[in-house]
Protein backbone atom coordinates (compact mmCIF):
# COMPACT_ATOMS: atom_id res chain seq x y z
CA UNK A 1 0.00 0.00 0.00
CA UNK A 2 0.91 3.81 -0.88
CA UNK A 3 1.32 6.23 2.00
CA UNK A 4 -2.33 7.45 2.17
CA UNK A 5 -2.64 11.01 0.59
CA UNK A 6 -3.13 13.51 3.96
CA UNK A 7 -2.84 16.59 1.68
CA UNK A 8 -4.43 17.63 -1.75
CA UNK A 9 -1.83 19.47 -4.28
CA UNK A 10 -2.77 23.12 -2.80
CA UNK A 11 -1.71 21.30 0.98
CA UNK A 12 -4.72 21.27 1.91
CA UNK A 13 -5.53 18.36 4.45
CA UNK A 14 -7.86 15.61 2.66
CA UNK A 15 -9.79 12.70 4.73
CA UNK A 16 -8.55 9.21 4.32
CA UNK A 17 -10.85 6.64 3.15
CA UNK A 18 -11.15 3.75 5.48
CA UNK A 19 -13.70 1.87 3.97
CA UNK A 20 -16.09 3.43 1.03
CA UNK A 21 -18.28 4.95 3.84
CA UNK A 22 -15.87 6.07 7.18
CA UNK A 23 -12.89 8.38 6.68
CA UNK A 24 -10.54 9.30 9.01
CA UNK A 25 -10.43 13.36 9.65
CA UNK A 26 -8.17 13.61 12.49
CA UNK A 27 -4.89 15.39 12.72
CA UNK A 28 -1.27 14.01 13.35
CA UNK A 29 1.03 16.07 16.05
CA UNK A 30 4.45 14.96 15.47
CA UNK A 31 6.58 17.79 17.84
CA UNK A 32 4.03 16.68 21.25
CA UNK A 33 6.83 14.83 23.57
CA UNK A 34 4.85 14.53 27.16
CA UNK A 35 0.95 13.92 26.99
CA UNK A 36 -0.89 14.68 30.10
CA UNK A 37 1.95 15.22 32.21
CA UNK A 38 2.44 11.61 32.59
CA UNK A 39 3.46 9.76 29.41
CA UNK A 40 6.42 10.19 27.08
CA UNK A 41 6.19 9.69 23.16
CA UNK A 42 9.51 9.49 21.16
CA UNK A 43 7.56 10.85 17.99
CA UNK A 44 4.61 12.37 19.05
CA UNK A 45 1.16 11.42 18.89
CA UNK A 46 -2.33 11.57 16.48
CA UNK A 47 -5.49 12.60 17.53
CA UNK A 48 -7.86 10.38 15.52
CA UNK A 49 -11.45 11.30 14.70
CA UNK A 50 -13.57 9.50 12.22
CA UNK A 51 -16.79 9.95 9.65
CA UNK A 52 -19.28 7.83 8.78
CA UNK A 53 -21.89 8.25 5.90
CA UNK A 54 -25.15 6.75 5.78
CA UNK A 55 -27.78 6.93 3.32
CA UNK A 56 -29.59 9.24 6.09
CA UNK A 57 -26.88 11.21 8.07
CA UNK A 58 -23.24 11.51 8.93
CA UNK A 59 -21.89 11.00 11.98
CA UNK A 60 -18.44 12.57 13.45
CA UNK A 61 -16.73 10.38 15.49
CA UNK A 62 -14.57 12.01 18.34
CA UNK A 63 -13.05 15.19 17.41
CA UNK A 64 -9.15 16.85 17.82
CA UNK A 65 -7.42 18.79 20.23
CA UNK A 66 -8.32 22.30 20.05
CA UNK A 67 -5.39 23.73 18.48
CA UNK A 68 -5.45 21.12 15.40
CA UNK A 69 -9.09 21.86 15.04
CA UNK A 70 -7.94 23.89 11.52
CA UNK A 71 -6.62 20.24 10.42
CA UNK A 72 -9.64 18.19 11.18
CA UNK A 73 -12.48 20.66 9.91
CA UNK A 74 -9.82 20.65 6.30
CA UNK A 75 -10.34 16.94 6.31
CA UNK A 76 -14.43 16.67 7.31
CA UNK A 77 -14.57 19.62 4.19
CA UNK A 78 -12.88 17.34 1.50
CA UNK A 79 -15.85 14.47 2.33
CA UNK A 80 -18.66 16.30 3.53
CA UNK A 81 -20.86 19.17 4.53
CA UNK A 82 -22.04 20.38 7.59
CA UNK A 83 -25.76 20.07 7.02
CA UNK A 84 -25.66 16.58 6.40
CA UNK A 85 -24.14 16.02 9.98
CA UNK A 86 -27.16 14.31 11.92
CA UNK A 87 -24.94 12.74 14.33
CA UNK A 88 -21.52 13.46 16.59
CA UNK A 89 -20.59 10.63 19.07
CA UNK A 90 -17.94 11.46 21.38
CA UNK A 91 -16.78 8.63 22.79
CA UNK A 92 -14.34 10.48 25.24
CA UNK A 93 -14.40 13.96 26.63
CA UNK A 94 -10.85 14.66 27.33
CA UNK A 95 -9.83 18.21 25.64
CA UNK A 96 -7.27 16.11 22.74
CA UNK A 97 -10.34 14.27 21.91
CA UNK A 98 -13.16 17.15 22.57
CA UNK A 99 -11.11 20.24 21.69
CA UNK A 100 -13.26 21.27 18.90
CA UNK A 101 -16.31 20.15 19.46
CA UNK A 102 -17.96 23.61 19.54
CA UNK A 103 -17.22 24.83 16.84
CA UNK A 104 -18.17 21.80 15.29
CA UNK A 105 -21.29 21.81 17.24
CA UNK A 106 -21.64 25.65 15.91
CA UNK A 107 -21.23 24.58 12.17
CA UNK A 108 -23.60 21.80 12.24
CA UNK A 109 -26.39 22.48 14.73
CA UNK A 110 -28.67 20.55 13.77
CA UNK A 111 -26.32 17.73 14.43
CA UNK A 112 -27.61 15.67 18.12
CA UNK A 113 -24.37 15.09 20.43
CA UNK A 114 -24.51 11.44 21.85
CA UNK A 115 -22.05 10.91 25.25
CA UNK A 116 -22.23 8.05 28.00
CA UNK A 117 -24.16 8.84 30.84
CA UNK A 118 -21.47 9.13 32.74
CA UNK A 119 -20.19 11.94 30.75
CA UNK A 120 -22.99 14.31 31.29
CA UNK A 121 -21.18 16.21 34.53
CA UNK A 122 -18.12 16.44 32.71
CA UNK A 123 -19.56 17.95 29.47
CA UNK A 124 -20.61 20.86 31.54
CA UNK A 125 -17.52 21.13 33.28
CA UNK A 126 -14.87 20.54 30.24
CA UNK A 127 -17.15 23.04 27.58
CA UNK A 128 -18.54 25.86 30.25
CA UNK A 129 -21.33 26.17 28.07
CA UNK A 130 -24.92 25.02 28.95
CA UNK A 131 -26.17 25.37 25.99
CA UNK A 132 -25.16 22.00 24.56
CA UNK A 133 -28.02 19.59 23.81
CA UNK A 134 -27.12 15.54 24.09
CA UNK A 135 -28.18 11.89 24.12
CA UNK A 136 -26.74 10.21 27.17
CA UNK A 137 -26.24 6.36 25.44
CA UNK A 138 -25.61 3.04 27.68
CA UNK A 139 -24.81 -0.99 26.13
CA UNK A 140 -26.52 -1.42 23.57
CA UNK A 141 -28.63 1.91 22.95
CA UNK A 142 -28.20 2.55 19.01
CA UNK A 143 -28.45 5.56 16.47
CA UNK A 144 -29.02 5.16 12.41
CA UNK A 145 -28.00 6.85 9.54
CA UNK A 146 -30.29 5.12 6.89
CA UNK A 147 -28.07 1.89 6.24
CA UNK A 148 -25.44 2.42 8.76
CA UNK A 149 -25.97 1.88 12.63
CA UNK A 150 -24.08 2.87 15.33
CA UNK A 151 -24.47 0.77 18.68
CA UNK A 152 -22.50 2.01 22.09
CA UNK A 153 -20.75 0.53 24.50
CA UNK A 154 -20.68 1.71 27.58
CA UNK A 155 -16.89 1.06 28.89
CA UNK A 156 -16.36 3.42 31.36
CA UNK A 157 -12.86 4.02 33.24
CA UNK A 158 -10.96 2.88 30.16
CA UNK A 159 -9.46 5.50 31.69
CA UNK A 160 -12.29 8.39 32.49
CA UNK A 161 -15.47 7.86 34.21
CA UNK A 162 -17.24 8.54 30.86
CA UNK A 163 -15.54 6.71 28.42
CA UNK A 164 -17.21 4.27 25.63
CA UNK A 165 -16.86 2.52 22.78
CA UNK A 166 -19.01 3.02 19.37
CA UNK A 167 -19.65 -0.19 16.91
CA UNK A 168 -20.99 0.87 13.49
CA UNK A 169 -22.73 -2.39 13.14
CA UNK A 170 -22.73 -3.02 9.46
CA UNK A 171 -19.12 -3.24 8.81
CA UNK A 172 -18.20 -4.10 11.67
CA UNK A 173 -15.90 -1.13 12.91
CA UNK A 174 -15.10 -0.90 16.32
CA UNK A 175 -14.18 2.84 17.24
CA UNK A 176 -12.75 2.45 20.47
CA UNK A 177 -11.81 5.75 21.93
CA UNK A 178 -8.77 5.78 23.94
CA UNK A 179 -8.76 2.06 24.15
CA UNK A 180 -6.16 -0.35 21.98
CA UNK A 181 -4.72 3.44 20.96
CA UNK A 182 -0.92 4.49 21.81
CA UNK A 183 0.99 7.79 21.00
CA UNK A 184 2.65 7.02 18.13
CA UNK A 185 2.29 9.22 14.92
CA UNK A 186 3.07 8.37 11.69
CA UNK A 187 2.09 9.69 8.40
CA UNK A 188 1.20 5.53 7.14
CA UNK A 189 -1.58 5.31 9.74
CA UNK A 190 -2.24 1.88 9.22
CA UNK A 191 -1.22 -0.94 11.74
CA UNK A 192 0.72 -3.07 8.81
CA UNK A 193 2.15 -0.42 7.23
CA UNK A 194 3.46 2.05 10.14
CA UNK A 195 7.04 1.91 12.20
CA UNK A 196 7.20 -0.52 15.14
CA UNK A 197 4.67 0.82 17.01
CA UNK A 198 4.34 -2.27 19.36
CA UNK A 199 6.39 -0.65 22.51
CA UNK A 200 3.92 2.39 22.57
CA UNK A 201 0.49 0.01 22.90
CA UNK A 202 1.95 -1.82 25.31
CA UNK A 203 3.84 1.30 27.08
CA UNK A 204 0.31 2.93 26.74
CA UNK A 205 -1.80 0.11 28.08
CA UNK A 206 0.96 0.30 31.27
CA UNK A 207 0.22 4.06 32.00
CA UNK A 208 -3.27 4.72 30.66
CA UNK A 209 -5.28 1.32 31.48
CA UNK A 210 -2.81 -0.43 33.87
CA UNK A 211 -4.87 1.08 37.13
CA UNK A 212 -8.28 0.11 35.85
CA UNK A 213 -7.58 -3.86 34.55
CA UNK A 214 -10.82 -4.97 36.12
CA UNK A 215 -12.71 -2.26 34.27
CA UNK A 216 -10.91 -3.57 31.23
CA UNK A 217 -11.63 -7.02 31.56
CA UNK A 218 -15.60 -5.73 32.14
CA UNK A 219 -15.02 -3.99 28.83
CA UNK A 220 -12.98 -6.98 26.93
CA UNK A 221 -16.38 -8.67 28.14
CA UNK A 222 -18.57 -6.90 25.67
CA UNK A 223 -16.26 -5.67 22.93
CA UNK A 224 -15.02 -9.62 22.09
CA UNK A 225 -18.20 -10.72 21.05
CA UNK A 226 -18.28 -8.80 18.54
CA UNK A 227 -14.97 -10.71 16.86
CA UNK A 228 -14.25 -10.90 13.94
CA UNK A 229 -14.26 -6.97 13.85
CA UNK A 230 -12.93 -5.90 10.55
CA UNK A 231 -10.99 -2.97 11.99
CA UNK A 232 -10.51 -1.23 15.38
CA UNK A 233 -10.18 2.43 15.02
CA UNK A 234 -8.93 4.43 17.91
CA UNK A 235 -8.65 7.72 18.86
CA UNK A 236 -4.54 7.47 19.24
CA UNK A 237 -1.75 5.74 17.09
CA UNK A 238 -2.70 3.42 13.88
CA UNK A 239 -5.62 2.12 12.80
CA UNK A 240 -5.64 -1.76 13.63
CA UNK A 241 -6.82 -3.04 10.41
CA UNK A 242 -4.60 -6.46 10.03
CA UNK A 243 -5.51 -8.73 12.69
CA UNK A 244 -7.66 -6.46 15.10
CA UNK A 245 -8.26 -9.36 16.85
CA UNK A 246 -4.45 -9.56 18.33
CA UNK A 247 -5.41 -6.21 20.13
CA UNK A 248 -8.15 -7.45 21.70
CA UNK A 249 -5.95 -10.82 22.62
CA UNK A 250 -3.16 -8.41 23.81
CA UNK A 251 -5.45 -6.61 26.49
CA UNK A 252 -6.77 -10.02 27.90
CA UNK A 253 -3.38 -10.85 28.55
CA UNK A 254 -1.79 -7.22 29.70
CA UNK A 255 -4.98 -7.85 32.60
CA UNK A 256 -4.10 -10.65 34.16
CA UNK A 257 -1.10 -11.51 36.19
CA UNK A 258 2.12 -11.29 34.15
CA UNK A 259 3.87 -14.78 35.83
CA UNK A 260 1.54 -17.50 37.22
CA UNK A 261 1.77 -17.20 40.97
CA UNK A 262 2.73 -19.90 43.95
CA UNK A 263 0.18 -18.56 46.12
CA UNK A 264 -3.02 -20.71 46.29
CA UNK A 265 -6.31 -19.02 46.30
CA UNK A 266 -6.66 -19.84 49.89
CA UNK A 267 -3.52 -17.88 51.32
CA UNK A 268 -2.99 -13.84 51.68
CA UNK A 269 -0.34 -12.13 50.57
CA UNK A 270 1.98 -9.79 52.66
CA UNK A 271 4.71 -7.57 51.82
CA UNK A 272 6.64 -5.91 53.89
CA UNK A 273 9.33 -2.94 52.80
CA UNK A 274 11.65 -1.16 55.16
CA UNK A 275 14.68 1.00 54.67
CA UNK A 276 16.75 1.80 57.85
CA UNK A 277 20.36 4.26 58.63
CA UNK A 278 21.32 2.25 61.65
CA UNK A 279 19.10 -0.79 61.18
CA UNK A 280 16.84 -0.04 64.14
CA UNK A 281 14.12 0.19 61.49
CA UNK A 282 15.17 -2.78 59.79
CA UNK A 283 15.13 -4.67 63.10
CA UNK A 284 11.78 -3.67 63.55
CA UNK A 285 11.01 -5.10 60.51
CA UNK A 286 12.22 -8.45 60.86
CA UNK A 287 10.67 -8.86 63.96
CA UNK A 288 6.91 -8.08 61.94
CA UNK A 289 8.00 -10.47 59.27
CA UNK A 290 8.27 -12.43 62.55
CA UNK A 291 4.86 -12.39 63.59
CA UNK A 292 3.14 -12.35 60.78
CA UNK A 293 5.08 -15.66 59.65
CA UNK A 294 3.14 -17.47 62.61
CA UNK A 295 -0.15 -17.24 61.23
CA UNK A 296 -0.63 -19.98 58.74
CA UNK A 297 -2.25 -18.97 55.56
CA UNK A 298 -0.41 -15.78 54.69
CA UNK A 299 2.38 -15.73 52.15
CA UNK A 300 4.79 -12.87 53.96
CA UNK A 301 7.39 -11.47 51.94
CA UNK A 302 10.15 -8.94 53.49
CA UNK A 303 12.39 -6.44 51.11
CA UNK A 304 15.22 -3.90 51.70
CA UNK A 305 13.95 -0.99 49.44
CA UNK A 306 17.62 -0.05 49.05
CA UNK A 307 17.90 -3.73 46.79
CA UNK A 308 15.59 -2.88 44.18
CA UNK A 309 14.57 -0.35 41.40
CA UNK A 310 11.19 0.78 41.95
CA UNK A 311 9.10 -1.04 39.02
CA UNK A 312 9.88 -4.77 40.59
CA UNK A 313 8.16 -3.47 43.56
CA UNK A 314 5.06 -1.88 41.80
CA UNK A 315 4.27 -5.09 40.34
CA UNK A 316 4.72 -6.92 43.14
CA UNK A 317 2.08 -4.21 45.40
CA UNK A 318 -0.39 -4.98 42.36
CA UNK A 319 -0.52 -8.43 43.16
CA UNK A 320 -0.37 -8.42 46.86
CA UNK A 321 -2.95 -8.17 49.68
CA UNK A 322 -1.32 -6.86 52.43
CA UNK A 323 1.32 -3.92 52.64
CA UNK A 324 3.58 -2.53 55.13
CA UNK A 325 6.57 0.14 54.96
CA UNK A 326 8.97 0.64 57.42
CA UNK A 327 10.87 4.27 57.20
CA UNK A 328 12.65 6.05 59.82
CA UNK A 329 11.97 9.87 59.90
CA UNK A 330 14.36 12.17 59.39
CA UNK A 331 14.24 15.90 59.72
CA UNK A 332 10.55 15.40 60.41
CA UNK A 333 9.64 13.19 56.84
CA UNK A 334 9.42 9.43 55.57
CA UNK A 335 12.63 8.80 53.66
CA UNK A 336 12.53 9.78 49.79
CA UNK A 337 13.13 6.06 48.60
CA UNK A 338 9.62 5.29 51.07
CA UNK A 339 8.00 8.60 48.66
CA UNK A 340 9.58 7.49 45.92
CA UNK A 341 7.65 3.79 45.68
CA UNK A 342 4.45 5.21 47.21
CA UNK A 343 4.40 8.13 44.32
CA UNK A 344 4.94 5.15 42.05
CA UNK A 345 1.80 3.32 42.90
CA UNK A 346 -0.65 5.59 40.68
CA UNK A 347 -0.36 3.13 37.85
CA UNK A 348 -1.77 0.00 39.93
CA UNK A 349 -5.22 -0.51 41.65
CA UNK A 350 -4.76 -0.30 45.07
CA UNK A 351 -8.36 0.07 46.37
CA UNK A 352 -8.79 -1.97 49.56
CA UNK A 353 -5.41 -3.83 50.27
CA UNK A 354 -4.42 -3.68 53.38
CA UNK A 355 -2.03 -1.52 54.39
CA UNK A 356 0.38 -0.96 57.76
CA UNK A 357 3.40 1.09 58.78
CA UNK A 358 6.37 1.47 61.02
CA UNK A 359 9.41 3.30 62.26
CA UNK A 360 12.24 3.98 64.38
CA UNK A 361 12.94 7.64 65.33
CA UNK A 362 15.11 9.80 67.09
CA UNK A 363 13.44 13.17 67.98
CA UNK A 364 9.63 13.24 66.71
CA UNK A 365 8.78 10.24 64.31
CA UNK A 366 6.26 12.20 62.20
CA UNK A 367 7.15 9.51 58.80
CA UNK A 368 4.85 7.00 60.23
CA UNK A 369 2.14 8.99 60.41
CA UNK A 370 2.67 10.76 57.39
CA UNK A 371 2.70 7.76 55.06
CA UNK A 372 -0.20 6.29 57.27
CA UNK A 373 -2.10 9.15 55.74
CA UNK A 374 -1.23 9.01 52.09
CA UNK A 375 -1.62 5.22 52.10
CA UNK A 376 -5.31 6.01 53.16
CA UNK A 377 -5.50 8.63 50.16
CA UNK A 378 -3.80 5.65 47.94
CA UNK A 379 -7.53 3.97 49.56
CA UNK A 380 -5.63 0.54 51.42
CA UNK A 381 -7.47 0.35 54.82
CA UNK A 382 -5.39 1.04 57.89
CA UNK A 383 -6.85 -0.70 60.88
CA UNK A 384 -4.02 -0.98 62.93
CA UNK A 385 -2.45 1.71 64.24
CA UNK A 386 1.28 1.92 62.99
CA UNK A 387 4.37 1.55 65.38
CA UNK A 388 6.89 4.61 66.46
CA UNK A 389 10.13 3.55 68.53
CA UNK A 390 12.64 5.99 69.82
CA UNK A 391 16.16 5.14 68.43
CA UNK A 392 16.85 0.95 69.19
CA UNK A 393 13.83 -1.10 70.05
CA UNK A 394 13.84 -2.45 73.57
CA UNK A 395 13.08 -6.40 73.81
CA UNK A 396 9.69 -5.32 74.86
CA UNK A 397 9.63 -3.18 71.53
CA UNK A 398 10.68 -6.47 69.83
CA UNK A 399 7.52 -8.14 70.83
CA UNK A 400 5.10 -5.02 69.96
CA UNK A 401 6.86 -5.51 66.76
CA UNK A 402 6.03 -9.21 66.42
CA UNK A 403 2.45 -8.48 67.37
CA UNK A 404 1.77 -5.87 64.94
CA UNK A 405 2.91 -7.99 62.44
CA UNK A 406 0.70 -11.33 63.87
CA UNK A 407 -2.33 -8.52 64.19
CA UNK A 408 -1.25 -7.39 60.45
CA UNK A 409 -1.53 -11.39 59.07
CA UNK A 410 -4.72 -11.92 61.08
CA UNK A 411 -6.60 -9.16 59.84
CA UNK A 412 -5.74 -10.59 56.20
CA UNK A 413 -7.35 -13.13 57.21
CA UNK A 414 -10.29 -11.75 58.27
CA UNK A 415 -9.53 -13.51 62.00
CA UNK A 416 -8.93 -10.51 63.90
CA UNK A 417 -11.56 -9.10 67.17
CA UNK A 418 -14.37 -6.87 65.77
CA UNK A 419 -13.43 -3.69 67.83
CA UNK A 420 -15.85 -1.19 69.91
CA UNK A 421 -15.12 1.92 71.00
CA UNK A 422 -17.01 4.14 72.60
CA UNK A 423 -16.23 8.25 71.32
CA UNK A 424 -15.71 9.42 75.21
CA UNK A 425 -12.47 6.95 75.39
CA UNK A 426 -11.11 8.66 71.87
CA UNK A 427 -8.18 10.32 71.96
CA UNK B 1 -27.99 12.11 75.30
CA UNK B 2 -28.94 9.78 72.63
CA UNK B 3 -26.20 7.92 71.16
CA UNK B 4 -25.38 5.84 67.42
CA UNK B 5 -23.31 2.94 66.71
CA UNK B 6 -21.29 3.35 63.78
CA UNK B 7 -19.54 0.79 62.56
CA UNK B 8 -16.55 1.59 59.44
CA UNK B 9 -16.06 -1.25 57.53
CA UNK B 10 -12.65 -0.86 56.19
CA UNK B 11 -11.10 -1.32 59.52
CA UNK B 12 -14.04 -3.44 61.47
CA UNK B 13 -14.17 -0.71 64.02
CA UNK B 14 -17.80 -0.06 65.98
CA UNK B 15 -18.05 3.29 67.91
CA UNK B 16 -20.72 4.30 70.01
CA UNK B 17 -21.25 8.17 69.26
CA UNK B 18 -23.39 11.09 70.85
CA UNK B 19 -26.19 12.06 68.21
CA UNK B 20 -25.15 14.81 65.90
CA UNK B 21 -21.76 14.23 66.13
CA UNK B 22 -20.08 14.43 61.83
CA UNK B 23 -19.07 11.17 60.63
CA UNK B 24 -15.42 12.72 60.12
CA UNK B 25 -14.56 13.81 63.93
CA UNK B 26 -15.12 9.78 64.24
CA UNK B 27 -13.66 8.35 61.29
CA UNK B 28 -10.81 10.74 61.30
CA UNK B 29 -10.22 9.34 65.38
CA UNK B 30 -10.48 5.72 64.36
CA UNK B 31 -8.33 5.83 61.35
CA UNK B 32 -10.77 5.06 58.63
CA UNK B 33 -9.39 5.06 55.05
CA UNK B 34 -12.12 7.52 54.33
CA UNK B 35 -10.26 10.43 52.82
CA UNK B 36 -10.88 14.03 53.35
CA UNK B 37 -10.50 17.68 51.46
CA UNK B 38 -11.78 20.75 51.79
CA UNK B 39 -13.60 19.36 54.67
CA UNK B 40 -16.88 21.69 53.98
CA UNK B 41 -18.57 19.58 51.78
CA UNK B 42 -17.31 21.29 48.74
CA UNK B 43 -14.92 19.06 47.01
CA UNK B 44 -16.45 15.73 47.32
CA UNK B 45 -13.27 13.85 48.31
CA UNK B 46 -15.13 12.09 51.63
CA UNK B 47 -17.32 10.25 49.79
CA UNK B 48 -18.26 7.48 51.55
CA UNK B 49 -20.59 4.37 51.20
CA UNK B 50 -23.70 3.74 53.43
CA UNK B 51 -24.38 0.16 54.11
CA UNK B 52 -26.42 0.09 56.57
CA UNK B 53 -28.54 3.19 58.51
CA UNK B 54 -29.13 5.15 56.04
CA UNK B 55 -31.91 7.15 57.92
CA UNK B 56 -30.01 7.21 60.87
CA UNK B 57 -27.83 9.90 59.46
CA UNK B 58 -29.35 13.49 58.96
CA UNK B 59 -30.57 14.45 55.44
CA UNK B 60 -28.18 15.73 53.31
CA UNK B 61 -28.02 19.34 52.26
CA UNK B 62 -29.24 20.92 49.16
CA UNK B 63 -25.09 21.55 48.60
CA UNK B 64 -24.60 18.14 49.55
CA UNK B 65 -27.06 17.17 47.20
CA UNK B 66 -25.25 18.95 44.70
CA UNK B 67 -21.88 17.53 45.34
CA UNK B 68 -22.61 13.90 45.16
CA UNK B 69 -24.69 14.92 41.71
CA UNK B 70 -21.35 16.78 40.10
CA UNK B 71 -19.14 13.60 41.23
CA UNK B 72 -21.56 11.28 40.09
CA UNK B 73 -21.72 9.29 43.03
CA UNK B 74 -23.98 6.25 43.61
CA UNK B 75 -27.46 6.29 45.51
CA UNK B 76 -26.21 4.73 48.83
CA UNK B 77 -23.32 7.99 49.25
CA UNK B 78 -23.21 10.65 51.00
CA UNK B 79 -20.04 13.23 52.59
CA UNK B 80 -18.39 12.05 55.72
CA UNK B 81 -17.41 15.59 56.56
CA UNK B 82 -21.73 16.31 56.19
CA UNK B 83 -23.33 13.57 57.78
CA UNK B 84 -24.25 13.53 61.05
CA UNK B 85 -25.15 10.30 63.13
CA UNK B 86 -28.75 10.72 64.86
CA UNK B 87 -28.69 7.07 66.65
CA UNK B 88 -29.44 3.48 65.93
CA UNK B 89 -27.22 1.51 64.00
CA UNK B 90 -24.94 3.07 60.71
CA UNK B 91 -22.48 1.15 59.08
CA UNK B 92 -19.93 2.98 56.50
CA UNK B 93 -16.99 2.16 54.46
CA UNK B 94 -14.84 3.85 52.07
CA UNK B 95 -15.84 4.25 48.33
Amino acid sequence: MNKPALVNADNVPQAVALSERVHWIGALDPSLRTFDIILKTANGTSYNAYLVRGSAGVAVIDTVKEGFAGDFFARLESVARYDEISVIVLNHLEPDHSGALPELMRRAPQARLYISQKAQSMLKALLKQDAFDFTPVLTGDTVTLGDRTLSFLHTPYLHWPDTQCTHLIEEKILFSGDVFGCHFCDTRLFNDEVGDFRFSFEYYYAHIMRPFKTFVNTALDIIEPLLPLSKILPAHGPFLCDQPQRYVQRYRELSRSALQSEISANEKTLLIFYISSYGNTRRMAEAIYEGAMGIENVRVSLYDLEGSEISPFVDLIESADGIVFGTPTINGDAVKPVWDLLSSLAVVSMKGKLGGVFGSYGWTGEGVKMVEDRLRGLKLRVPIAGIRIKLIPTDEEMNQCREFGHELAQELLGLRQAKVIDMADLA
Amino acid sequence: MAKASITFEDINVTVSAPAGTRVIEISEKVGSAITYGCREGECGTCIMKVTEGWNNLSEPSVLEDKILRENMAGKHNRLACQAQVLGGVIRVKPV
